[in-house]
């Protein structure tokens, strides 16, 4: 299926190469040049590039383009999502994917390659496994492995491959036994001009993190489960049961990993968290233009709005920006027109707001366009969708863990048309 | 040096790899270099170490010296790799023939199928997944292989684990993608196995499965095109004939069957929903897929939802996924006009996905919709993505085709985009302007006015053409504007780019038919430049043209018809997306993506008229007793499929799963297992394991010979013989004759739950007869049965021959008339006689009833006073939760879980075998190990033996 795989820096360099089968020559990635040459952004390179021979498929991911080589016939979806697999496993095991990071540790880069594709067939894609086999690098382990010449290579038979629960390794041991699980919820939403939702969605996932020692059979149920439209589930959920009960009952895979993503949609109503007033302006045959932005919160539920940052893409016709803001730093690049600036907590006794001018070209015509404004922001302690977790229970296990819930809000892609 | 290569590739390589650093001057192995070849050979294939190791220190030597070794490289594989190959622990063992098979040279073919061969029979589900990952690797290095790698595939696919599954199908893909026959008899095994699957495999299946239902199954929507079809043909019906054909047709409409879903089409559709909730895309694109081609227009409504859910994903996700939600909007719009807004644009959005977006919107739009689509439309038009501009544009236009209520506020939206500041805007306006004004020009010449109008500013030369087209094709809308155009044009000809130029031609070519007064001389000159530009595609349109309008004594009798030709009304153009019609490719492929064929893109077939015989599929193996099996090894190991054990049901379309195919008897099966579970501390049992495991194996493959033997020669009897082959492991067997009193033959029985084909009112009896004598046993038959009244006993086919050391299973069905009392009978053979006898246990009385919950309360409620047995018990120590519980009484009972909203209740069903009477049990914990156990029934002697039974199996 997947014949070889290319990785590829921002630049334009090809800093990696695996192949499965046969080697594939490196000149086959002139496609993708030239499909990253036609495209305007870097986002916009076609995910899938016929070549007379070949068939590229690629994902960009932190900067870094995974160019996937395919012969004939499979499912595209197959290879990006596997691909993605790929760039998860590497942030995993160094904690960043960036090209020094993948450079630093090339030979776990290739062990973890060769374990996850046997003959370009997906062969060990769960992070589980995937550590019985390859050890993670650390500091110590580099250095005692710089001295002693071996390898990250397990010293076990990485028998995880044979269990029914492939998730999840044996003989996990903790000292501290612990569960903890985040709640995450994003808006996103369209506000036209005037103020109105346009469109309002929940997407929302629980990310775990279990330190559970043996195989723990866990239990998690919600006070009101009827307010998940969608679900996704972890391979670990047992799908029946959650038909049946409406409970999340599961064999946790050892360390971080996501339980379930959801979607609250539209239909039932989504709490907006903050308003924005703006007023941006354009006058015919000035060359000013004018800029108001105010924020405010509006359904937080008594919670406070933080870490709020605004960005907006002006106009090509505009030289520069001299504004004022109530609070915090506003920054704007005068290359490529973004307009960022960073609000912080927002107070409702005083509200934060960018005033100030615009300066546009001498002579030319008033902008057509008018610019998005997207908001990013983070409400801690409340779930927006009013998701509540009721319980969290163990079976299977005799110790006591340690359960704890975090509930957090963020903005998604929260854009206010102007 | 292939070899070398190869050699310093293989990580399995182990005590017999030869050293590198070894100084190959110092032992003197250069004086040995007369050697030839054929000795190294010798060496290598002698029994010996020592000599193994002194020859590969030799070949090291000649290859350091760059010798060509190649011809040997077959005998060091077969002695680094295959030693491995027989390693007693399965994962070195799966490691090395994955060594093996990546060595990509030719020589080694025979030794990889081998090696295949054998690991395709390996116990450990592990090994044999590795040997279907190695199959499609030997097909492309050596495709002749092709012929012995199905058979290999066929065996891999009839493995009931999940672990080789999705790898054994994906080898059929690769090697044998059209021998569909092979997936018959294990499609529903494939359904039911599905969920288990670790997420590539299942891609994988749920592809090759649409595949195979396109083939074998009727098209569910069929009703539904025909009475499509023949309302069409009754619309444009116009006289009487056509009208019989009519009737003709509604007749036939009648007499069709009316379309019933073949179970198994159902258990496709049912087994795949629940994979519309994995957190793999590409899991979710294949069912959506999967649905789209194959479910009842009613049910592909809920791929929506999930595909919907895709689109929060990476961006390269949502390309694809809004790319086939594209190409299904244009069939079933229906299913995604409620997620309308999912499909907004936001700024911040790719430009590829904007697009792919607009177009969503654009075949989502209708009546009702159409004007909050096109308010959306607005505000898209003035974004600052100039690309994304122009699409819009094209949308509008599209919409306005489309939805004849909106035309006209689209075109006056377009116009006033005519005087938008961006050039591309307008350019793109006046292409669609150009079409929609081609639906109905009288009412718009106003509109062409103003067209002609921006000829001076606009530089866009697709735009520039299209206005000179327009003021030529309805010149008379415009008599005055149009010469005065072609007259501005006739200046800047020389400069046009290469289309403007041919419009200008053409201009000059209509305004000379119509208005020849005023435009003869401006036509001539705009014919002579052309005559001698730069492209002939201009010069021959020019001397064609030419040749046409300008009446000349030479100009044929075409010229008379200029005007008919030039001035003939055009159908307007037919704005069209561009993923119509995509569907004929199988929905979710590369090639759809591309809308062009990809190698090895397997066609989507068409449904067949009349559905394929279904009795293909048909196993004779009832999938619940190897869910009782499963229960079985449950309580060992944590090793039973993940999703399925929750379930309340545990019914015969519950996934079946058994660790080992070759599973022959209790024995090899629960070997398989331990080693199955593999943990780390039983490595040293493994080894003793592994031997068993051989000759288990060993004795399945003569069985199967022999069985295959028997086949051949009755063919009545196959089915009954092939439901032997695949005993549950778990079940127990009984001793009838013992091997010494049978002077060798020892003969042993098991009720194999299965129900017996012949007679449904009997018990089928499973009998195994080993001959461990040094001689054929002939003729075993069974003599003399002496039965209780009405007692009936159905004999298996006499055995003619049984091989020294081989052995044999049948099934005789034995009607018990509901009591456990004993059928004896005589076993006998070529020479002698023995007396058996058979008592069944009374839960094999029984055979599962499939009840809901409320049908077994409303059962319950007739089974009251006398007819219900009431205990109390204290559970044993190990039945510590409901799995336990479950699993001992249905191994006490043959009896089907029913399903129960409490956890705190276990309720069971069945009914006897001979005369079908309701058997209910209910099992109902209580604080502190107590529980208590109910028994309906209206036979008391079974209910309360039944009682006793399973007292005892749960206070154990």
């Amino acid at each position: 299926m997947i014949h070889s795989l290319f990785l590829i820096n921002a630049s334009g360099d090809i800093f990696l190469e695996k192949h499965w089968k046969s080697v594939v020559s490196r000149s086959v990635c002139d496609y993708f040049f030239e499909a990253l040459e036609r495209a305007t952004e870097p986002e916009n390179v076609p995910p899938v590039i016929p070549t007379p021979h070949h068939f590229l498929i690629n994902v960009l991911r932190h900067r870094i383009y995974f160019v996937a080589v395919i012969q004939s016939e499979v499912p595209p979806l197959f290879v990006i999502e596997f691909l993605h697999r790929v760039v998860d496993t590497f942030q995993d095991y160094f904690g960043v994917c960036t090209e020094a990071a993948i450079k630093d540790n090339v030979v776990v880069v290739y062990e973890l390659l060769e374990e996850m594709l046997d003959n370009g067939f997906p062969l060990a894609t769960e992070s589980n496994i995937l550590k019985e086999l390859i050890k993670p690098p650390t500091i110590l382990r580099t250095v005692v492995n710089t001295i002693t010449g071996s390898t990250n290579v397990g010293e076990q038979l990485p028998t995880g491959q044979l269990s029914v629960v492939p998730w999840r390794r044996t003989g996990v041991k903790y000292t501290n036994n612990e569960a903890y699980f985040d709640v995450v919820e994003e808006i996103d939403a369209i506000i036209d001009k005037s103020g109105s939702t346009i469109t309002a969605e929940i997407q929302g996932v629980v990310d775990a993190c279990v330190k559970l020692t043996g195989m723990p059979d866990l239990t998690l149920s919600f006070m009101n489960p009827r307010l998940l439209d969608d679900v996704s589930f972890h391979p670990c959920v047992r799908f029946k049961r959650w038909e049946a009960e409406r409970i999340l009952s599961f064999i946790p895979p050892d360390g971080n990993f996501r339980l379930l993503s959801y979607h609250v949609s539209s239909q039932n109503l989504v709490a907006i968290p903050v308003y924005v007033k703006h007023n941006i302006s354009f006058r015919e045959g000035s060359s000013q233009g004018r800029f108001e932005l105010t924020l405010g919160p509006k359904q937080t539920m008594g919670k406070a709005v933080e870490s709020v940052l605004v960005s907006s893409q002006l106009p090509r016709g505009v030289l520069n920006a001299n504004l004022n803001p109530s609070q915090g730093t506003y920054t704007f690049d005068p290359v490529t027109k973004l307009l960022s600036w960073d609000v912080g907590k927002i107070n409702p006794q005083k509200l934060p707001s960018l005033k100030g001018s615009m300066s546009l070209q001498t002579g030319a015509s008033k902008p057509d366009e008018n610019p998005t404004i997207n908001i990013q922001f983070k409400i801690q302690q409340l779930a927006i969708s009013g998701l509540k977790v009721n319980r969290l229970d163990m079976y299977g296990e005799k110790y006591k863990p340690f359960k704890g819930i975090k509930y957090m809000t963020k903005a998604g892609k929260f854009q206010v048309r102007t | 040096m292939s070899a070398s290569s190869a050699f310093s590739d293989d990580k399995a390589g182990s005590a017999s790899e030869p050293e590198y650093g070894h100084d190959p001057a110092s032992g003197g192995i250069f004086s040995s270099d007369y050697k030839r070849h054929d000795d190294l050979k010798e060496m290598l294939d002698s029994n010996k170490d020592s000599l193994k190791l002194e020859a590969m220190k030799r070949i090291v030597a000649m290859i350091a010296r760059g010798k060509n070794t190649s011809d040997l490289f077959p005998a060091v594989v077969k002695n680094v790799a295959c030693k491995n190959i027989e390693d007693p622990n399965q994962l070195i063992r799966a490691s090395a023939l994955r060594v093996l098979s990546s060595i990509r040279v030719t020589i080694i073919v025979p030794i990889m199928m081998l090696a295949i061969k054998e690991a395709a029979s390996d116990m450990s589900p592990y090994v044999r997944k590795t040997a279907a990952h190695a199959i499609p690797k030997l097909h492309s290095l050596d495709p002749e292989q092709k012929d012995q790698l199905i058979e290999v595939i066929e065996k891999l696919l009839a493995d009931k684990t999940t672990l080789v599954a999705g790898s054994v199908v994906m080898a059929f893909e690769e090697v044998c993608p059209d021998r569909i026959d092979l997936i018959h008899k294990n499609y529903r095994k494939l359904c039911n196995l599905l969920i288990d699957v670790e997420e590539w495999g299942q891609v994988v299946i749920i592809n090759m499965l649409t595949r195979y239902a396109r083939t074998q199954f009727l098209n569910p929507n069929i009703n539904e095109s025909l009475l499509e079809d023949s309302s069409e043909k009754a619309f444009y019906a116009s006289d009487d004939e056509e009208d019989e054909d009519k009737k003709a047709e509604a007749a036939a409409l009648v007499k069709r069957k009316p379309y019933v879903m073949d179970p198994d089409h159902r258990l496709l559709l049912r087994n795949t929903k629940p994979l519309l909730q994995s957190r793999n895309a590409a899991v979710v694109m294949a069912v959506a897929q999967l649905y789209f081609h194959l479910a009842p227009k009613a049910e592909v409504g809920i791929i929506a939802k999930a595909l919907v859910r895709l689109m929060r994903s990476h961006s390269e996700v949502q390309y694809v996924v809004l790319q086939n939600v594209a190409t299904m909007t244009i069939k079933r719009r229906g299913m995604f006009e409620p997620y309308l807004k999912s499909f907004y644009i936001r700024s911040t959005d790719p430009t590829q996905i904007k697009i792919l977006k607009l177009e969503v919107l654009t075949n989502l739009a209708n009546e009702t919709n159409i004007s909050t689509i096109l308010r959306e439309f607005q505000t898209y038009i003035k974004s600052m993505d100039k690309d994304f501009v122009a699409a819009s544009i094209q949308a509008i236009g599209r919409c306005a085709t489309n939805i004849g209520e909106v035309r006209d506020t689209c075109l006056n939206g377009l116009v006033q985009l005519l005087s938008n500041r961006d050039e591309l805007v307008v350019a793109e306006s006046v292409v669609v302007i150009k079409k929609l004004l081609q639906m109905q020009p009288e009412q718009h010449s106003d509109i062409i006015k103003h067209m002609a109008k921006l000829i001076d500013n606009i530089q866009v030369p697709m735009a520039r053409a299209s206005i000179l087209w327009l003021i030529g094709e309805y010149c008379e809308h415009v008599p005055k504007i149009a010469p005065d155009v072609l007259r501005k044009m006739a200046k800047t000809f020389t400069n046009e780019e290469d289309i403007v130029k041919l419009q200008i031609i053409n201009l000059a070519a209509k305004l000379y038919l119509t208005n020849s007064k005023q435009t003869k001389l401006l036509t001539q000159y705009v014919l002579n430049l052309a005559k001698y530009d730069q492209n002939y595609d201009i010069r021959d349109r020019a001397r064609f043209i030419r040749q046409l309008i300008v009446p000349t004594d030479k100009s044929g009798a075409l010229s008379k018809y200029a005007k008919k030709l030039f001035l003939a009304l055009k159908p307007a153009p037919v704005l069209e997306s561009p993923f119509k019609d995509r569907d004929h490719f199988q929905l979710g492929s590369l090639s759809h993506l591309l809308n062009a064929k990809a190698g090895g893109y397997q066609e989507l077939p068409e449904w067949p008229e009349s559905a394929p015989d279904p009795s293909v599929r048909n196993v004779e193996i009832p999938d619940w007793s190897k869910c009782t099996s499963r229960k079985d090894r449950k309580e060992k190991k944590l090793d039973k499929p993940f999703y399925s054990d929750s379930e309340g049901d545990s019914g015969p379309t519950e996934s079946a799963d058994s660790e080992s195919d070759s599973g022959s008897g209790s024995e090899s099966a629960s070997a398989s297992d331990e080693s199955g579970s593999g943990s780390e501390s039983e490595e040293s049992g493994e080894e003793t394991e592994s031997e068993k495991e051989e000759e288990d194996e060993e004795k399945e493959k003569k069985r199967k010979k022999r069985l295959d033997k028997t086949k051949a020669k009755k063919p009545a009897e196959e089915s009954a013989e092939r439901c032997t082959i695949a005993p549950s492991g778990s079940i127990k067997m009984y001793e009838l004759l013992h091997r010494i009193t049978g002077e060798g033959l020892a003969v042993e029985y098991c009720f194999s739950r299965q129900p017996f084909s012949p007679d449904p009112n009997m018990v089928a009896v499973q009998i195994q007869f080993t001959n461990n004598t040094n001689s054929e046993t002939k003729n075993l038959h069974i003599e003399e049965p002496r039965l209780q009244s009405g007692m009936r006993i159905r004999e298996f086919a006499e055995i003619e021959v049984l091989a020294a050391g081989e052995s044999v299973t049948v099934v005789m069905g034995i009607d018990f008339c509901d009591s456990t009392q004993a059928a004896n009978f005589q076993l006998c053979t070529h020479t002698r006689k023995f007396f058996v006898s058979i008592q069944p246990p009374v839960g094999e009385l029984m055979t599962p009833v499939f009840l809901t919950e409320n049908d077994f309360k409303k059962e319950q409620g007739k089974l009251m006073g006398m007819n219900e047995i009431s205990e109390k018990l204290t559970l044993g120590e190990k039945c510590v939760n409901e799995h336990v519980i479950v699993e001992r009484v249905t191994a006490t009972a043959n009896l089907s879980r029913v399903p129960c909203g409490s956890d705190k209740e276990c309720r069971f069903a069945g009914k006897t075998v001979s005369s079908g009477c309701l058997v209910l049990v209910t099992v109902t914990t209580k604080e502190g190990g107590r529980a208590q156990l109910t028994v309906n029934c209206e036979k008391m002697v079974i209910g309360t033996m039944l009682v006793k039974d399973i007292m005892q199996a749960l206070s154990q």
